[in-house]
């Protein structure tokens, strides 16, 4: 177990890649959701808004 | 065939079958991804040269061919664009401009970490295979802050193709730089003459973290797509009916 995170010296340098790469793939799918939730709402406000208006 | 391209054409029906084939692309994608991430952390032999650090190219060859597959992706779409007035194609290249620089990023951090323990270096200034990828970075960037600068959705989606088809032209240097100068980075492993030249318990995983990230790209790409859509189709009446809910 302890060898395996060891990675032969290298533990460092390889964990850390494998946890950016993860990070990245979260803030990829944050981004995305975050930017499509924000656009969704953007529009449903201004409709709401003309429907009240009318 | 063509109906069903047509079909793909219209707004409302591809914002509706993006939905249902997300799904699919990303947990088909994470599945592969998970295998190749075991199987080259703990079951890959270690590499006779580089030791356990070798594992690195798990996290780092996907994302420097998604980095580069992104930009492709972008050129081919602006370019048909600009051609053929087509707004979904331009729609495409605007959603895969934050994904391309996300990837280049984790290459070029990936690329740096694995770069510390055996070239003795984070980064070399001048190094053609770097340098090459860092430029695009910058594209990516400057791609999307000529479309944040520009309001009017048309004039941005012309300004930022004409950008992105001269930065094209550093694709195939990045590809070739390992071949055409000398440079610090390996040559290629997977696409040369006579095959890849890496064991198969090495290859497999790395074939399967290649295609899950493909295919998680691809999830994202289409949910990116469907905002774009949704956002410049804002004012029709299929975007009022949908969120309003009602059927007039």
């Amino acid at each position: 177990m302890m060898d395996t995170l060891a990675m032969g010296g290298y533990g460092a340098y390889v964990w850390s890649s494998f946890a950016l790469m993860f990070i990245v793939m979260v803030a990829c799918v944050g981004q995305a959701r975050g930017r499509q939730r924000r656009v969704y709402q953007d529009i449903e406000k201004r409709l709401r808004a003309m429907e009240a208006s009318k | 065939m063509w109906n069903f391209i047509q079909k793909l054409g219209s707004p409302p029906h591809f914002y509706g079958l993006a939905a249902k084939m997300i799904p699919w692309f990303a947990i088909s994608g994470l599945l592969l991804i998970a295998y190749g991430t075991i199987a080259g952390l703990f079951f890959a032999p270690p590499d006779s040269k580089q030791g356990d650090a070798f594992r690195i190219i798990y996290a780092h060859v996907p994302a420097a061919y998604l980095s580069m597959m992104a930009y492709t992706i972008m050129a081919v779409t602006a370019g048909i664009g600009l051609i053929w007035r087509m707004k979904l194609a331009h729609a495409v290249a605007a959603a895969a401009a934050p994904l391309g620089a996300w990837f280049t990023f984790l290459a070029l951090a990936t690329g740096s970490i694995w770069g510390r323990p055996m070239w003795g270096t984070w980064w070399e200034w001048g190094d053609p295979r770097l340098t090459s990828e860092l430029i695009m970075l910058f594209l990516y960037f400057g791609y999307m802050s000529l479309r944040a600068a520009i309001d009017d959705t048309a004039k941005a989606d012309k300004a930022s193709a004409v950008l992105v088809l001269v930065g094209a032209v550093n694709v195939p240097i990045i590809h070739f730089s390992v071949e055409w100068w000398s440079s610090l980075h390996q040559g290629p492993t997977l696409i040369k003459k006579g095959g890849p030249s890496i064991d198969a318990a090495m290859l497999y995983p790395l074939l399967g973290i290649i295609l899950g990230f493909t295919l998680f790209f691809g999830a994202l790409l289409l949910a990116r797509i469907r905002t774009e859509v949704l956002h410049r189709e804002r004012r029709t009446r299929w975007v009022r009916n949908m969120i309003l809910g009602e059927s007039t």
